[in-house]
């Protein structure tokens, strides 16, 4: 495999925990709730799901633990939003420090422990194939097939996951009931919407992709567990719903651009430019931020949801 | 109508009480409506209509009484179960979802087995029945209020209501789009459909309506044909007392140029915003200009520009007493002289959790008796607040409390009434009146008159025609960011100013 494909690779598994989380914020800010907890939930993801997958063997396990701590925890965050009509933001930074700090007491045991990654799926080499090793660009051809084909489970559920929702909130009903009521919340209750359990349905598929991801991280990009090892990545997914304008297309291109910026300053690094290290390592925080002015100055239709962040309650 | 057409009783509301903790919103109320009338029902802000309203439409639901429908005892514990039953709503502040088209906010009231296939041919035969055209695939924010509140009776009319209740819809309306929608809802009530129509103006009811419920204090103060009562006979019913007519002055000598704009344009704000485009006006000492118009056109940003909240580029396009000011902010104009009443109350002309006498260091920290020195002054803050509250006739429940327990009235009456007893030689108001009952909005209109003969230029920004003619010398049309020739009073009629509105035949500088 040449130096390219080499890394591709490396920014695709950069990208698809950010691309799975970001894609469930994108539904629950779509939603007009604001969740600042992926931190926290991300966490808490990996630290289960490694800690599963290590108890029961199976990555399956794991994977299905990750997703219902995401959950378990989103709900927590749902009953303080939707049922008490807490502030949004507050309960999301408290779902981050809570999120990290459990995280630690359940990967604690956990530390030092490795097993081997998700393997990629295997695609045959189409080149040794007798019938066909004549054919012309031959290894070329099947070099691509091996590395489009080729990649880790988690890589087409992400892909899948943006192509559902891309068609889940343009398409179809469901999607624009969910967008009406994150537009204006009292006209949709007015209407008879469910403000109330639609929320909740969102926040809870939002933890379930945060939970995911963090099992990515933990099973497939590591694959141990450290304390803290999400290293700001629920943030970064944070602020690609926002990058990319509450629109799922522009979500997947916005991680990816995201994750080649974080592998390529890597690159960077290790090709000795005479740049400091420090600054390489800003350099997709800072691309982030010039890509949001640029945004912004375009005076382009922003996309924020209008009830985004604001507590729902019906008098009665 | 003729009497004997009107059918059988649809509805009935028995004894509806509502309570809002201590509050007593609906005190026993009793409503018929049958099929193919067109029912009114008239109140004061806060006499319980929306209330009322809100439990027939399942949004609320009653303390207790009871609702007939057909004459079986139903509960409407939701929107949903109210529109199943057959009754559609048109709201006065539209539940519509401005970034979203036409068709989608009709597709979102649909009940989920409804096909939405052929959303559109049904959308299109609909306005084509009732002279509600639409186009579905525009996003509406950039539709205009008429053309809003066509979506939301389209909406209920799709779901085939036999009961349409409507609240004040002709509050954001043009003369002419009014005119329109009566038509409609003739057509309607013809095919059966029982209407109940909400509003506090009482030439509409008398125009439409052949039955008419009084609501005052939460309870049913009268019921009467509306066509054999005066209009005079029908406010003192609804206010309670007779509502004093306005002194207007006689031959008001008009004075210097108090405050001039020459050419401004302005772009307007954020993507729903309106640019102004090349707007000039004047108003002299002791003369009020009255500016017209429908909502979103332009009013907001006129505003902005004329109190400095934006400031211009060209110093020398805005003048207060011959005085350049276009570069100065709100504060410095105020210095000039100049006082300013934003458009809402709660948020812009006052802020909601904080006190009455903090709310008038807000605005009035010029005044010696509040700040000296860079400190506040409570015991003159407080003062102050309570010889407004005074003059005004401000009602308070506690003697300092915070603005947003006031009710809208109140608030107003005490926002105007802190700019008015500065004794401003400017005054600049948006929406004097909006959404404020009648006895407060006598008030609010009789001493903006007063405070013109004292020799003050005062220019109204209101979306109340009867306001602009009872008040205004002088009256310009906003449309699409563009101002009209002012004209005197006398030299129009509410049908040339409505053309205006629309942007229709006069406009002089027509986009």
């Amino acid at each position: 495999m040449d130096f390219a494909a080499a890394i591709m690779i490396t920014v695709i598994t950069a990208t698809t925990p950010l691309l799975i989380a970001a894609l469930g914020e994108l539904v629950v800010e779509k939603s007009g709730v604001l969740n600042l907890g992926i931190e926290g939930m991300m966490a808490t993801g990996a630290a289960c799901g490694f800690a599963a997958a290590i108890l029961t063997g199976s990555t399956f396990v794991g994977v299905a633990a990750a997703i219902m701590a995401g959950m378990a925890l989103s709900a927590v965050f749902a009953f303080l939003v939707l049922g008490l009509a807490a502030n949004q933001v507050a309960s999301g930074l408290a779902l981050t420090i809570g999120g990290i700090g459990l995280s630690g007491l359940i990967g604690a045991g956990f530390v030092g422990t490795t097993r081997q990654p998700v393997p990629r799926f295997e695609f045959p080499d189409l080149s040794a194939v007798e019938l066909l090793k004549d054919f012309p660009y031959i290894s070329e051809i099947a070099g691509v097939l091996q590395f489009v084909f080729g990649q880790d489970p988690f890589v087409y559920v992400s892909l899948v996951l943006a192509g559902g929702i891309f068609w889940f909130l343009g398409r179809s009903r469901a999607g624009l009931l969910l967008k009406a009521i994150g537009e204006n919340q009292v006209s949709a209750h007015s209407l008879g919407l469910k403000v109330v359990w639609t929320r909740f349905l969102a926040i809870l598929f939002g933890g379930a992709c945060a939970g995911l991801a963090g099992a990515y991280l933990s099973l497939v990009y590591t694959p141990f567990w450290s304390p803290g090892m999400t290293a700001g990545r629920g943030w970064i997914a944070l602020a690609l719903v926002v990058f990319a304008s509450w629109r799922p297309v522009r979500l997947l291109f916005g991680a990816y651009f995201f994750g080649a910026a974080t592998v390529l300053q890597l690159h960077a690094q290790a090709a000795s430019l005479g740049i400091p290290a420090q600054l390489l390592s800003a350099f997709p925080y800072i691309a982030t931020i010039i890509a949001l002015v640029i945004m912004s100055v375009g005076r382009t239709s922003i996309g924020a949801p209008a009830s985004l962040g604001t507590p729902f309650v019906p008098d009665r | 109508m003729v009497e004997g057409l009107v059918g059988e009783p649809l509805v009935r509301l028995h004894r509806i009480v509502k309570r809002f903790g201590p509050v007593l919103a609906n005190d026993r109320i009793d409503l018929e409506i049958r099929e193919g009338e067109i029912h009114a029902l008239l109140g004061e802000n806060g006499a319980g209509k929306s209330t009322l309203v809100k439990i027939l439409d399942g949004l609320l639901q009653p303390t207790d009484g009871e609702i007939l429908w057909q004459g079986n005892q139903v509960t409407l514990e939701s929107p949903v179960a109210a529109a199943a039953l057959g009754i559609g709503m048109v709201f006065q502040h539209f539940s519509l979802f401005e970034q979203m088209t036409v068709a989608e906010n009709i597709a979102v009231s649909l009940p989920p087995d409804d096909s939405l296939q052929d959303l559109n041919v049904r959308i299109a035969a609909v306005g084509k029945r009732y002279g509600l055209a639409l186009q579905p695939n525009r996003p509406v924010w950039t539709l205009s209020a008429g053309e809003k509140q066509r979506i939301e009776i389209v909406r209920a009319l799709l779901r085939e209501p036999k009961l349409l209740i409507l609240d004040e819809p002709t509050s954001v309306l043009t003369p002419q789009e009014a005119e329109t929608l009566f038509g409609t809802l003739r057509t309607l009530a013809e095919g059966g459909c029982a209407l109940l129509y909400i509003t506090h103006r009482l030439d509409e009811v008398k125009q439409l309506c052949s039955r008419a419920t009084i609501l005052r204090g939460g309870k049913v103060v009268a019921a009467c044909d509306p066509r054999e009562e005066t209009v005079e006979n029908l406010a003192s019913l609804m206010v309670g007392s007779d509502v004093a007519g306005l002194r207007t002055a006689t031959e008001r000598k008009v004075g210097q140029m108090r405050f001039e704009m020459k050419n401004v344009s302005m772009r307007g704000e954020g993507s729903h915003g309106r640019a102004l485009k090349n707007v000039s006006l004047g108003v002299r000492s002791r003369q009020i200009l009255g500016i017209a118009g429908v909502a979103g056109n332009g009013q907001s940003e006129l505003f902005a520009v004329m109190s400095g909240e934006w400031p211009v580029m060209k110093d020398q396009s805005i003048l207060i007493d011959g005085q350049p000011v276009g570069h100065l902010g709100i504060e410095e104009r105020r210095g000039r002289g100049a006082a300013f009443v934003p458009e809402e109350r709660l948020g812009h002309a006052a802020v909601p959790r904080m006190s009455l006498s903090d709310n008038v260091v807000l605005s009035r920290q010029r005044t010696r008796s509040v700040v000296k020195d860079g400190l506040i002054s409570r015991a003159g803050a407080r003062a102050l607040a309570n010889s407004i509250s005074v003059a005004f006739g401000v009602r308070k429940g506690r003697a300092d409390p915070p603005a947003s327990t006031l009710s809208g009235g109140n608030l107003q009456k005490f926002v105007v009434g802190r700019e008015i007893l500065r004794g401003p030689t400017l005054l600049i108001i948006n929406q004097p009146t909006w959404g404020v009952d009648a006895g407060a909005a006598a008030t609010i209109r009789q001493s903006l008159i007063d405070l013109a003969l004292r020799g003050t230029g005062i220019i109204i920004i209101s979306q109340d025609l009867d306001e602009i003619f009872a008040v205004s010398d002088m009256i310009a049309v906003i449309h699409d960011g563009t101002l009209s020739e002012p004209v005197g009073v006398t030299e129009t009629n509410r049908d040339a100013i409505g053309l205006l509105m629309t942007g229709g035949k006069g406009a002089k500088h027509a986009a």
